[in-house]
């Protein structure tokens, strides 16, 4: 009997869906799971993946799900479709390219009213690069705003994709599902790979699980594996004993084993997800894989910023809530820090603006947790007359301006496509950015993308908002970083009543630096309350004070009547405001609000 | 019940007495106090207060300060008020030099009246004067006119009142400061040992309040008030008046209103009537807000308690810095500055000229009379 060794088994397809962010990705992936019938109709909640408020709310997905649908295809055969769900922003694009690496198909999902996009680009190319094959979808076409035809054309021009095989449809009212399940079975391609082959397996995402520890997702492309084997990482070498392995429904479901060809999870006594990484190969301890598979790397934190409590003695719940956040995202890093100002805090790594959004807003969230997070930064390299040179992500590290030899910030090459009525504005923009070396390509009439090389520094801040406001809404971007290049560097301190707020203290480009410090006295003037005093607010690089902006003491606030029935009210509205009090940051004499750190951040829409 | 005398207290510590008359003959659009503008529940009243007062019989050392406030205690008849008097007279002890304050109304005063009260003891006079200007006085709804006003500022100067104060009220909406400085200039030719100033504060649940909200009464801006009230304070320095609390000025120490400072001090005192606070060690208690509710508690022999609470230390401190920073008496310096950070803060209030401190007081200035409501905060951790 072989039946055990090589059982017959499911044709499988594995799959993705890449859309730029809001084209409907989602809806899709909450159709398709519908049509399955993995959920009762009753029970059906609007985008079963994005299983985070966060998700939710903002409508993207940030952790990537995973699931194994069952379908039996017009001509009666049964299928295992496996839809590997990808995040769907620019700062997870590794993630993004190790779930696509476990696909051997892609939906490519256009909006037929919005038309391709920057990451409808940026997306079509990574799967190009894992030689994916691509079904076209055209979504939403039961928008009034739908131009099937315009978008078909864009297929043809910019994506040089077939427009005839292009699927209509409309993941809300359910059009053109049965054509996309069909589509996925008779296009994209069995996957290959032979079950008695050495085991080597793609992990593409892993889950903390308080009971269970780590939950590792793979595909894998050679060999099986099963409870009880020993497993080894291919990048560490760490080995562990498999506990349990199965495939996603919408919960966990285990099997005896998972073969080549297969997507499922792993759970074999790792405990957390710092000790997996995205990208690695798994394969067994007694019988290895001859390579691992392409693609690995380390994932490096490229935007910065500290996180300290509101009240010090809050500290050990911060702590506490950034250990057990670590445990589910192994992108996110952190160290100790302090500030005189804030006093004790943490220093924080993320993979970009968006990534560091999201952490803040789960440990407010699900932490419960209150901080003020500085001005997010980029790691500089400064090369010291002596010849060492050091990497700084925190402007407290700014080496003596008199030892620098020569300063260097990381650049990213931007890529904004935008109809071609917009391009003085987003010139415009990208030049005040220090944009360098533009290029322009017109994937279509009227259309218009435009490439820059751009400080990374310079789009962590509100770029892409900005970007949205001088475009309405039409310009979409992506970007990949390309290096490090010399550039002229100072740190701007701000100084509150002559006390130096080393929290809000940045390193920055000297030729930007006086319209950040004009901005940040800007902001902080309209985010400090008025006090008794007068309030001075500068910014100065080195002794020299470069921008200044003023609150003005209140005048007068004292109610008229004070007598034996009006103590009682009077000290409950004190006791009141000595708690609103608390989320204020005292320095030196003066209140500063939580918000005032994060206000500093956001230009004016002017 | 807190016992109004746990303590023998000190020579100069004798608790304050206050007795709420709610009864109004009509209701004034500002007002928020406690008052029923029908005065057929007087008895009613009259007895609840009697029984009250039974509560702490003999339980009290001598009262120093008396003070009858509303509400409108003048629209009491000589019978009631006499009757009211000899009550309290009867049921508590008064030291001889008790000062005796009563509120009267100007539309409520006569020879006879002044000198019944004069007779009584009453030896202090409020006088809800408001304005010398008729368009004011009819905006605020008051039922005298500034001629009746002045009348019954001068029946009591020949009474020989040992205090006349007047209460006054600024800051109305669409008042000059010229107006306002012609009404204030006409008081204090009257030469009273006593002015409360107080600038026109809207209570959302007023008829003026009502008024707001549509928009028909704008708020004063910042500055405007703060310019009233430091002509305010300057005007009446300038003249010898004492600017001792935010709101009230005396002539000479000794027109100081004792009983008032007992509030300001956190002094033992004790309220009778409804919606009355009172206070010792610590303990605050006030009675119920409702006439009819007050009388029902009393005649089930139940004391009429709406409330009680016990202060924490850190409530203490902040009740002295908030009643401490209305007053010249200030606050104890050495309490502040072991506060965290504010020493700090203090170097800075001085800077800016809100506070001052002198002989271990930080002793707020007129403009940090203007502060008040806020400094605290800056010293609360």
């Amino acid at each position: 009997m072989m039946a055990h060794e090589r059982p017959i088994m499911t044709p499988i397809r594995n799959f993705s869906i890449i859309a730029h962010i809001d084209h409907g990705k989602s809806t899709l992936a909450d159709r398709l799971i519908q049509r399955a019938g993995l959920v009762e109709e009753r029970l059906f909640r609007d985008q079963i993946l994005d299983s985070m408020d966060l998700e939710r709310e903002r409508g993207i997905t940030i952790k990537s799900h995973t699931i194994t649908l069952p379908y039996v295809s017009r001509s009666g055969e049964a299928f295992a479709l496996n839809l590997i769900d990808t995040p769907g922003h620019v700062d997870f694009s590794y993630e993004v390219s190790r779930a696509l690496a476990s696909c051997d198909g892609a939906l490519l999902l256009v909006d037929a009213s919005q038309g391709v996009q920057a990451q409808t680009l940026s997306n079509l190319y990574k799967a190009m690069e894992h030689d994916l094959t691509i079904v076209p979808v055209i979504n939403k076409i039961d928008l009034p705003s739908a131009d099937v035809a315009r978008v078909k054309e864009q297929m043809d021009q910019e994506l040089g994709l077939d427009p005839d095989q292009a699927i209509l449809c409309s993941a809300k009212d359910g059009i053109g599902i049965e054509e996309i399940l069909e589509a996925i079975v008779e296009r994209i391609p069995e996957p290959k790979g032979r079950p008695e082959n050495p085991l080597a397996a793609l992990i593409f995402d892993a889950r903390y699980d308080s009971f269970r520890g780590a939950i590792v997702s793979c595909r894998l492309f050679e060999g099986k594996v099963r409870p009880g084997d020993v497993i080894r990482f291919m990048s560490n070498q760490a080995s562990y004993k498999v506990e349990e392995v199965g495939i996603f429904r919408l919960s966990r479901e285990p099997r005896d084993q998972l073969v080549a060809g297969e997507v499922g999870y792993l759970i074999s006594g790792v405990k957390t997800v710092s000790d997996t990484r995205i990208g690695d190969t798994i394969t067994l301890h007694a019988n290895p894989a001859p390579a691992p598979l392409p693609g690995f790397r380390d994932v490096k934190p490229v935007v910065f910023s500290s996180l300290y409590p509101i009240s010090s003695e809050d500290y050990p719940s911060l702590s506490d809530a950034l250990e057990k956040y670590k445990l589910n995202d192994a992108a996110f890093v952190y160290q100790k820090d302090s500030s005189a100002a804030l006093g004790q805090g943490f220093r924080c790594g993320f993979l970009g603006l968006l990534h560091l959004e999201i952490v803040q807003e789960r440990l407010e969230r699900e932490y419960d947790q209150a901080f003020i997070m500085t001005v997010p930064s980029v790691q500089y390299r400064f090369t010291l007359q002596d010849g060492t040179t050091i990497s700084v992500d925190n402007p407290q590290y700014y080496p003596d301006p008199i030892t620098i030899a020569s300063s260097e910030e990381p650049y990213i090459r931007a890529s904004i496509i935008a109809p071609e009525r917009y391009l003085g504005a987003i010139m415009k923009l990208c030049l005040e950015r220090r944009g360098v070396h533009s290029r322009f390509n017109y994937p279509a009439p009227g259309r218009l993308e435009i490439l820059f090389d751009m400080p990374l520094a310079e789009v962590i801040v509100d770029f892409y908002d900005k970007l949205k406001t001088v475009t309405q809404g039409y310009g979409s971007f992506d970007y990949e970083l390309i290096g490090y290049r010399e550039s002229k560097l100072v740190k701007l301190d701000i100084l509150v009543n002559g006390e130096k707020v080393d929290a809000l203290s940045l390193i920055v480009h000297s030729d930007r630096a006086r319209e950040w410090a004009v901005q940040v006295c800007d902001r902080l003037q309209e985010e400090i309350p008025r006090h008794q005093f007068k309030i001075a607010i500068q910014g100065a690089i080195g002794g020299k004070i470069i921008s200044r902006s003023t609150v003005n003491p209140f005048r007068k606030d004292v109610t008229a009547k004070c007598y034996g029935g009006d103590i009682t009210r009077k000290r409950k509205l004190l006791e009141k405001q000595k708690k609103g009090k608390k989320k204020m940051k005292m320095v030196g004499s003066v209140m500063i609000p939580q918000s005032a750190f994060v206000a500093v951040l956001k230009t004016k829409n002017d | 019940m807190s016992p109004c005398s746990r303590r023998k207290m000190t020579e100069n510590s004798h608790p304050g007495l206050y007795v709420h008359v709610p009864f109004c003959k009509t209701k004034c659009p500002y007002c928020d106090f406690t008052s029923v503008p029908s005065l057929s529940s007087i008895p009613d009243w009259l007895a609840g207060i009697k029984k009250e007062m039974g509560l702490y019989r003999d339980r009290l050392p001598p009262f120093d300060s008396l003070y009858l406030g509303g509400g409108t205690p003048s629209v009491l008849s000589a019978q009631d008020f006499s009757d009211l008097v000899r009550s309290l007279r009867r049921t508590f002890s008064f030291l001889d030099d008790v000062e005796f304050t009563v509120e009267i109304n100007p539309d409520d005063v006569t020879s006879d009246q002044a000198l019944l009260l004069r007779d009584l003891g009453v030896n202090r006079v409020s006088l809800g004067v408001q304005s010398l200007d008729d368009r004011d006085l009819g905006f605020l709804k008051r039922r005298h006119t500034a001629d009746q006003a002045l009348r019954a500022i001068e029946t009591f100067k020949t009474q020989g009142f040992a205090t006349l104060g007047l209460d006054l009220m600024y800051g109305l909406p669409g008042q000059r400061e010229s107006s306002w400085m012609k009404t204030l200039e006409r008081a204090v030719s009257c030469s009273p040992e006593h002015l409360s100033c107080y600038q026109l504060t809207i209570h959302e649940s007023t008829p003026f309040g009502e008024l707001r909200k549509t928009g028909k009464i704008p708020p004063l801006t910042e500055d405007k008030e703060g310019s009233f009230f430091l002509l305010t304070s300057a005007f009446l320095e300038e003249k010898g008046y004492i600017h001792y609390e935010v709101s009230n000025f005396a002539k000479g120490e000794e027109n100081l209103c004792r009983h008032n400072l007992k509030y300001w001090k956190r002094t033992s005192s004790l309220g009778l009537g409804p919606s009355a606070h009172s206070y010792q060690d610590g303990v605050r208690w006030w009675n119920l807000r409702e006439l009819q509710a007050y009388a029902r508690a009393l005649e089930q022999g139940k004391p009429p308690l709406a409330g009680e609470e016990t202060l924490t230390q850190e409530q203490v401190y902040l009740e002295t810095l908030l009643l401490g920073f209305r007053t010249r008496e200030g606050v104890d310096a050495e309490a502040l500055t072991a506060r965290k950070g504010s020493r700090e803060v203090l170097k800075h209030l001085q800077q800016a000229g809100v506070v001052e401190v002198v002989k271990g007081k930080v002793v707020p200035t007129v403009k940090g009379f203007l502060l008040a409501d806020s400094l605290p905060l800056l010293f609360a951790e």
